[in-house]
């Protein structure tokens, strides 16, 4: 009886363990883990270009967590992605001039919406819409950009050549 | 089963184990509504199967978490991205590892002695005695042990990953240096409940049942000699490894 009795607690003391491991893996190393419990207020931000940004993806200011992406949609008359961001209550002091950005952390990170703080008196409110707003870097369009900007110096080459030869030809 | 292994092509061996092993599953399948109603049983063999097998589980976790970390670390630090350390051990435990490694140490620990106490029973006659009492072996003896391996398997899987994140953790961070927030942070973003925590533990439930039903099936049909048990408990750890592995491969490519 008193066998049978130590196998049980030795048991319980099994499962409640092998529980208690699988829900810390499970709320504390995923992405659960990345829910704030606390109250939020939205934002809006368009842009023109959100590239890779998902769902859930940080919104940081100085490189803090301070609220997630909750909604990415098209706004189908002006075809500008409409991004709602969920802002943690206690960070409601942010001047109504800020500035959003979307940055790829790292070189091949994770994209998320970066805030620089502006310098206004007055505070963003629930449901308002961030003004000036910094779309996602493609790196296809900077290639583009360089392959073009490369063509561009080409051209403009024998023409710096030429400057300063018509000096020396003014001088014979 | 009989006493000389039956002479036979070993095609024709190999296709008589399966369709036996699948027999077996059948009727265990059936006899595990009557055995609910001893469940004192299935949680003393909980007990033993799971239980039991802490220490080596939790031991080997912390040693593969510390190796695991010290390996990536040195690889990724190759290519400037040490900060996915986290992301990297965490895939890797919550997919592959965890569920695999556990079910052979599972198999080594759990297994052989499954199939030993069942082979001695046999070869004791205790199992043919059972019989004449009308009581069913398999609801009373083999269900058991089946059920706690299902039930038992999936929690040492998460506490073996856990230990292996604390083990990847103790050398990335303290030992190596690397950021105590980038590490956890890289992990929350990359690593999902569903489609890893979950993925991993649907797996360990099945490879449980596996291990169980291999060497509940091999102590139950050896041949009634300490010579035949002793190859009987050999053979548990071969197939329930293969079985595993194999039947690992199958469950990613459609699971995933």
């Amino acid at each position: 009886m008193t066998q049978r009795r130590s196998h049980q607690i030795g048991t319980g003391l099994f499962i409640v363990l092998g529980f208690t491991a699988l829900g810390y893996l499970a709320t504390q190393t995923t992405s659960l883990a990345n829910y704030r419990q606390g109250p939020t207020y939205a934002l809006k931000a368009r842009f023109t270009n959100v590239g890779q940004l998902k769902l859930r993806a940080p919104v940081k200011i100085a490189g803090v967590r301070i609220g997630s992406v909750s909604d990415i949609q098209l706004e189908p008359d002006r075809l500008e992605a409409l991004v709602t961001l969920a802002i943690d209550k206690r960070y409601d002091q942010l001047p109504d001039d800020s500035a959003a950005a979307v940055f790829t952390s790292g070189l091949l990170g994770d994209q998320y919406v970066a805030l620089k703080p502006g310098g206004s008196p007055d505070m963003f409110k629930h449901g308002d819409e961030i003004i000036l707003t910094q779309s996602s870097m493609q790196l296809e369009e900077l290639i583009g950009k360089y392959l073009v900007g490369s063509g561009d110096s080409q051209t403009r080459k024998p023409a710096a050549e030429e400057s300063p030869a018509t000096p020396e030809s003014a001088n014979h | 089963m009989s006493d000389k292994p039956v002479r036979g092509s070993l095609i024709g061996d190999g296709l008589a184990q399966v369709g036996a092993l699948a027999l077996f599953l059948l009727q265990v399948l059936a006899a595990l509504p009557r055995s609910l109603r001893h469940f004192t049983e299935t949680i003393r063999q909980i007990f033993f199967v799971g239980a039991m097998s802490l220490i080596i589980i939790m031991t080997c976790g912390l040693f593969i978490g510390l190796v695991l970390g010290l390996q990536l670390y040195e690889v990724l630090s190759r290519f400037g991205s040490t900060a996915s350390v986290g992301t990297v051990v965490a895939i890797a435990l919550y997919r592959e590892l965890g569920p695999v490694v556990t079910a052979l140490l599972f198999a080594g620990r759990a297994g052989t002695s499954i199939t030993a106490e069942i082979g001695l029973m046999r070869a004791t006659d205790q199992l043919a005695a059972m019989e004449m009492m009308a009581v069913d072996p398999l609801a009373y003896v083999v269900a058991p042990r089946f059920l706690a391996g299902i039930i038992a398997m999936p929690l040492l899987a998460s506490i073996f990953n856990a230990l292996a994140i604390f083990g990847a953790h103790l050398v990335a961070v303290s030992w190596l240096g690397l950021d105590n927030g980038t590490f956890w942070s890289n992990m929350t973003g990359a690593v999902d409940v569903w489609t890893d925590v979950m993925n991993g533990v649907w797996k360990s439930a099945v490879f449980g049942g596996v291990v169980t039903l291999v060497a509940t099936f091999q102590g139950y049909s050896t041949a009634p000699t300490s010579e035949g048990v002793a190859y009987a408990t050999t053979r548990t750890v071969v197939y329930s490894s293969i079985l595993t592995l194999a039947i690992d491969f199958l469950m990613t490519a459609f699971l995933m």
